[in-house]
C-alpha cells in the first residue's frame, strides 16, 4: 500500500499511513486476477447447446453435446462450492434415463416392434381403463425410441447443470438492473440458506448420538426439525441485522413525481404485458395483442429505470461483457442454429428411425457443429489451481 | 467520537433495564474495552453505537447516543453505516455475499462509493489484513480467524470513523487471535480509527486499551478509567493483574513485560519452593459399564461380532495410528493418544488442526480411515448410541445442540431416560454443579455458563468414565470458568478421564495434566502440562511467562507455595 492512496480521508491522517510497511512489493502479483467470463454468456451457451439437443434424438449426436459441455466444465469450472452442483445434475439425468426406460418396460410402448426382448406377465386391466397396459410385450425397439426420447431430455439437463457450475449464480443476480437489486439479495441469501440448513441439520442428528438415541432414521430428522428451524430463523434476525448496519436499504430522495411516475410506469406496464399476452393466446385478441404487449413491456422497462435512480448503490467490479462473453455465447448459438438448419434440412439423419431397428449413424456435418460448442474452453482463461480447504 | 449521555436499556417485557446510567464519551483514536461479567450488557452497549438497539432489536432506549455528531434516535443503523462498522460475535452471520473480494466491496457499493475508490480500497485492505491470496476464496472455505479478519475488513472499507466489536478474538487460537489484534493496533495507530471492543479474554486484549469501561453487575453504573486503575477493583481480571494483585504491585502490571520488570522479588521468595506436582494420583476405577445389549443385526450394515475386545484395559480411551479423512481433506494423520482414569488431556493447536475431529472419532461420529480407536472396552463407531453414553460423553462446541427440550425440567427428564438412569438423577446432579437453576426456564434463555453446565450434567447423567468437551469455554466469564474448573477437578478425582479440546491457555494451565499439541492432523507434542506449555511462547500461560523459568503455570499455585 503506498502512502498516496491510503485513508484518502483526513489529510492528518495519509501522514500516519506511512509508518506501514509496503505489503510485499516485491511479491509476485500472484493475485491479478484474469476477469472471469460473464456469467449471462455461461448461461447462454449452455442454453444454446440445450437448445440444439431439443432438435435432434440422434444418440451419437447427443451424446456428443453432453461430452462437450463436460469437457468445457471440466477445464473451466472454478474451485467453488456452487460448482460442485455439476455432479448432482448428471445424477438426475441418469435417473431421469432409468425411469423412462423402466416405464417403458412396465407400461409397453406404443412404438410396432419385432424384436421380443421378453415378455412380463400382463395384467388384465377393466374396461374403463382402455388404451393402458400393464407388463406383455417388451420390444427392442420400443426400449430404443424411449432411450433416445430420454437421452434428449438428460442432455437438457446436464447442459443446465454445466451452467450452474461454470457461472457463478451470485454474480449473475449481480447483472440485474438497480430497481431489481434488493430483490436479487433476498435470492442469494436464500441460496447461501439452503447449504447452512444441511450443516445444522447434520451437527444436530450427530448431537442425537450423544443423548444415546439413534442418529438415524426419520424420526431422528422430525425430532431435530424444530431446533433447526429455530437455529435458522435466529441466523436471519442476525444477517438482517448485519447488513442494516452495513447500509442495506439505504435510499436517495426523489422528488415524489418521479415515485409516482415509477410507480405508474411499472403498473400500467405490468397491466400492458397481461393485456398483451391474453390478446396473443385468445383468436379475438390478434390485432391488438402484439402492439399492447410492446407498449406493456416498454412502460415496464422505463418504470425500472425510473426506478433504478431510487437506489444510490454502485457496482464493484461489474463483469463485462467482452469479446470472448460474444464468443461463448456466438459458439452455443452457432450449434443450435447449425442443428436447427441441419434438422430441417435432413431430419432422417437427425431422428434415426427405430423401425425397422438399426445402428444409429453419425452425421459428419452436424457433429462438427456441436464440436464449435468446445470454443469456449480455448477463448476463456483457465480457473485458479485447487487450494487446501481447511477442515 | 461516541457520547453516551444517561443511557439506559430497557427490552419489551423486561421488568428491569438491562443497561443503567451509561454515561462515557470514547475520544476520536482510542482503543476502548468494555469489560465486564457475563450477563452485564455489554452486547447491549455495542448495539446502541451502531444503533441496532433499539431499532432492530425493540426495546426502549432513554438518554442518548451520538456517534460522529448523530443522534442514534434520528438515525437509523443503514444511515450511520459510513460511520460505524460493526462486528458481531459469529461473522458467519455476518457475511451478506459469497467470496471474500465481493464481502469487502459489499457496504462500498450500498453507500454508493465509486467504482475506482472502491477498487482502490479493496485492494487496500486486503494488503492491511493480509487477505490477498484469498480475495477469490469462497467465504466457506475459510478458517475462523480468517473469517474474523474477513468480518472486520468488511466494515473497514467504507472507511468507518468507529469500529465495533462484539468478542473479536473468543474463538480463535492464540495466534490467530494475536493476527486480529495487531490489525486493530494498526488501525488505531495508523488511521486514527476509533474501536470499541467487548472481550471475556482480557489476557489477550487488556495491554492494548485505552480506557477501560467496566460494566460490575447487571443493571449497575458503569466504572471508567485507565486499564490499571479499573482492574484493580474489577471483578473480572486477567492472570497476570490477579499475581500483580497477589504480590501486592502497585500500579497493577497488564503486560507480561511490566510484570517481569517487578517480579524479581517474587521469584525470589519462590525460589525454595518446590512447584506443585501435576501428575494425578491414582484413582479407584469407576464401577465398569454394564455389557452392551446384543445389536440385532441390520440387513445393511454387517457388523462383525469379533470386534468386541473382551480383555480388560488399563486406559479409558485408546488411539492407535488414528487417520481420518473428511470431505477430501485428512483431517488426522497417525495420531496416537492413550488417556488413563483420573487424567486430565488437553488438545490444543490451531483453528482446523484437528481437534475436534479426534473427540467426534472417540465417541464414533466419524470412521477412521485407518488405525483403531477405542473408548473404554468398547470401539465407538461401532457401538450403539444408548449403550456409547455409559462409556464416553461428549459436551459439543455449542453445547445448545444437545438440548431439545422448551424446559429444563424436561430436559433432565429426557436424560434420565436415555441413559436409564433413575428419574431425578440429572436435576441432581445440576443442582449440585450449578445450584439456582430454575426448572422452567427455556435452554436457550439460559447464561452460556448454565447452558454449559445443563449440558455437562445430561451428559453425566449416564456416568461415563470418558469425558470429553470441546472448546467448554468459549464465552464464559472468569467465574464461569472457575466453577468449571472446579467441577471437572472434582470428576477427575473421582476417576473420570478428562479430554478437553481448547484454545484457552489459562484453562489448559489450571486443569490439564498432560497437554497434547496438534498440527495438520498430527501429534507435535504430548508430555505434562507445565513441560509442553511453558515450551511454547504462544501456549504458554501469563503467569509461567512472567515466572520464567521456573514452571508456575497458575496463580493458585503461587498463592499456595507463599501461604
Amino acid at each position: 500500500m503506498r502512502p498516496a492512496e491510503a485513508a484518502p480521508r483526513a489529510g492528518g491522517r495519509a501522514a500516519g499511513t506511512t509508518g506501514v510497511p509496503p505489503a510485499r512489493a516485491g511479491a509476485p502479483a500472484r493475485h491479478q486476477r484474469t476477469a472471469p467470463v460473464h456469467p449471462g454468456a455461461w448461461w447462454l451457451w449452455a442454453l444454446a447447446l440445450g437448445t440444439a439437443a431439443t432438435r435432434t434424438t440422434n444418440p451419437l449426436l447427443l451424446a456428443l453435446l453432453v461430452t462437450v459441455s463436460a469437457y468445457v466444465v471440466i477445464t473451466r469450472r472454478p474451485q467453488a462450492p456452487w460448482a460442485r452442483s455439476y455432479g448432482a445434475f448428471v445424477k438426475l439425468a441418469l435417473a431421469v434415463l432409468l425411469v423412462r426406460l423402466l416405464f417403458t418396460t412396465l407400461l409397453g410402448s406404443p412404438i410396432p416392434g419385432t424384436h421380443t426382448l421378453l415378455t412380463l406377465p400382463e395384467v388384465p386391466l377393466p374396461d374403463w381403463a382402455q388404451g393402458i397396459r400393464l407388463g406383455g410385450r417388451v420390444t427392442a425397439e420400443g426400449l430404443a425410441f424411449a432411450l433416445y426420447d430420454a437421452m434428449k431430455l438428460a442432455t437438457l439437463l446436464i447442459c443446465v447443470g454445466a451452467a450452474n457450475a461454470l457461472a457463478n449464480p451470485a454474480r449473475l443476480l449481480k447483472s440485474l438492473p438497480g430497481a431489481l437489486y434488493e430483490m436479487g439479495v433476498a435470492v442469494v441469501v436464500a441460496l447461501t440458506f439452503a447449504p447452512n440448513l444441511i450443516a445444522d441439520v447434520q451437527r444436530l442428528r450427530a448431537a442425537r448420538r450423544l443423548r444415546g438415541r439413534p442418529d438415524r432414521g426419520l424420526r431422528g430428522l422430525l425430532q431435530v426439525g424444530l431446533p433447526v428451524l429455530e437455529g435458522a430463523l435466529e441466523r436471519s434476525v442476525a444477517l438482517a441485522a448485519a447488513m442494516d448496519a452495513r447500509g442495506y436499504g439505504r435510499t436517495a430522495q426523489l422528488p415524489a413525481a418521479v415515485r409516482r411516475t415509477t410507480a405508474a410506469l411499472t403498473l400500467g406496464g405490468l397491466l400492458g404485458v397481461c393485456a398483451g399476452t391474453y390478446g396473443l393466446l385468445t383468436a379475438a385478441g390478434g390485432t391488438y395483442g402484439i402492439p399492447v404487449l410492446l407498449a406493456g413491456v416498454a412502460a415496464a422497462v422505463a418504470g425500472l429505470w425510473l426506478g433504478g435512480r431510487r437506489t444510490v448503490r454502485t457496482r464493484y467490479r461489474p463483469d463485462r461483457w467482452d469479446a470472448r462473453a460474444w464468443l461463448v455465447t456466438g459458439s452455443g448459438a452457432a450449434v443450435a442454429a447449425l442443428l436447427f438448419l441441419a434438422a430441417a434440412r435432413d431430419p432422417a439423419a437427425l431422428h434415426p428411425g427405430v423401425v425397422p431397428l438399426r445402428a444409429p449413424a453419425l452425421p459428419l456435418g452436424p457433429a462438427a457443429a456441436v464440436l464449435l460448442g468446445l470454443l469456449p474452453s480455448f477463448v476463456t482463461p483457465a480457473p485458479e489451481p485447487a487450494v487446501k480447504e481447511p477442515s | 467520537m461516541i457520547r453516551f449521555e444517561d443511557v439506559s436499556v430497557t427490552y419489551d417485557g423486561a421488568a428491569e433495564p438491562t443497561v443503567r446510567a451509561v454515561d462515557f464519551a470514547v475520544p476520536e483514536g482510542e482503543l476502548v474495552l468494555l469489560a465486564g461479567p457475563s450477563g452485564v450488557g455489554k452486547s447491549t452497549v455495542l448495539g446502541a453505537v451502531g444503533g441496532l438497539v433499539p431499532h432492530f432489536t425493540g426495546g426502549t432506549l432513554r438518554g442518548r447516543v451520538t456517534v460522529a455528531g448523530r443522534d442514534t434516535r434520528t438515525h437509523k443503523p443503514r444511515e450511520l453505516a459510513d460511520v460505524v462498522g460493526t462486528v458481531g460475535q459469529d461473522p458467519l452471520s455476518h457475511f451478506v455475499t459469497d467470496t471474500v473480494e465481493d464481502e469487502l466491496a459489499y457496504g462500498m457499493e450500498s453507500l454508493g462509493l465509486a467504482p475506482d475508490v472502491m477498487r482502490r480500497r479493496v485492494e487496500e485492505t486486503l494488503d492491511l489484513l493480509g487477505l490477498s491470496d484469498l480475495r477469490s476464496r469462497p467465504i466457506a472455505t475459510l478458517s475462523g480467524g480468517q473469517r474474523q479478519r474477513v468480518a472486520i475488513g468488511s466494515v473497514l472499507t467504507p472507511h468507518p470513523e468507529v469500529l465495533v466489536l462484539d468478542e473479536p478474538t473468543s474463538a480463535l487460537d492464540p495466534a490467530a487471535a494475536e493476527e486480529v489484534l495487531a490489525v486493530l493496533q494498526r488501525l488505531v495507530h495508523d488511521l486514527g480509527t476509533t474501536v470499541l471492543m467487548a472481550e471475556h479474554r482480557l489476557e489477550r486484549v487488556i495491554q492494548y486499551a485505552d480506557q477501560v469501561v467496566l460494566l460490575p453487575a447487571p443493571g449497575a453504573a458503569p466504572l471508567i478509567g485507565a486499564p490499571a486503575e479499573v482492574m484493580a477493583v474489577s471483578p473480572v481480571y486477567p492472570p497476570v493483574v490477579d499475581l500483580g494483585r497477589l504480590a501486592g504491585w502497585t500500579p497493577l502490571p497488564l503486560t507480561i513485560r511490566d510484570a517481569r520488570r517487578r517480579a524479581a522479588p517474587l521469584r525470589e521468595r519462590l525460589s525454595g519452593r518446590e512447584v506443585p506436582d501435576r501428575t494425578p494420583p491414582p484413582s479407584a476405577p469407576l464401577p465398569a459399564p454394564p455389557a452392551p445389549r446384543p445389536v440385532t443385526p441390520r440387513w445393511r450394515r454387517r457388523r462383525k461380532p469379533s470386534e468386541r475386545i473382551t480383555s480388560p484395559t488399563p486406559y479409558a480411551a485408546e488411539v492407535c495410528s488414528l487417520a481420518v479423512r473428511r470431505d477430501r481433506v485428512q483431517a488426522l494423520r497417525h495420531v496416537d493418544l492413550t488417556v488413563s482414569p483420573g487424567e486430565t488431556v488437553a488438545l490444543m493447536g490451531r483453528n482446523g488442526a484437528g481437534k475436534s475431529t479426534l473427540l467426534s472419532a472417540l465417541v464414533g461420529l466419524v470412521e477412521p480411515s485407518a488405525g483403531s480407536v477405542r473408548a473404554g472396552d468398547a470401539v465407538p463407531h461401532r457401538t450403539a448410541p444408548r449403550d456409547l453414553v455409559r462409556r464416553v460423553g461428549l459436551v459439543p462446541q455449542e453445547p445448545r445442540d444437545l438440548l431439545y427440550a422448551d424446559m429444563v425440567a424436561a430436559e433432565c427428564a429426557a436424560a434420565d431416560q436415555d441413559a436409564e438412569a433413575t428419574p431425578g438423577t440429572c436435576r441432581a446432579l445440576l443442582t449440585e454443579l450449578l445450584p439456582g437453576v430454575p426448572d422452567d426456564t427455556h435452554p436457550r434463555d439460559l447464561s452460556e455458563g448454565q447452558r454449559l453446565t445443563l449440558a455437562l450434567s445430561v451428559v453425566l447423567t449416564a456416568r461415563p468414565p470418558l469425558l470429553l468437551l470441546d472448546e467448554p469455554t468459549r464465552g464464559l466469564d472468569y467465574a464461569a470458568k472457575a466453577r468449571l474448573a472446579g467441577i471437572l477437578r472434582a470428576l477427575a478425582a473421582e476417576g473420570h478421564a478428562i479430554v478437553l479440546a481448547t484454545h484457552d491457555v489459562e484453562l489448559a494451565a489450571e486443569l490439564a495434566h498432560r497437554v497434547v499439541l496438534l498440527a495438520e492432523g498430527e501429534v507435535i507434542a504430548d508430555g505434562p502440562a507445565a513441560d509442553v506449555v511453558v515450551a511454547s511462547p504462544s501456549y504458554a500461560p501469563q503467569v509461567a511467562k512472567v515466572l520464567a523459568p521456573r514452571k508456575w503455570l497458575t496463580v493458585a499455585q503461587v498463592r499456595e507455595a507463599l501461604a
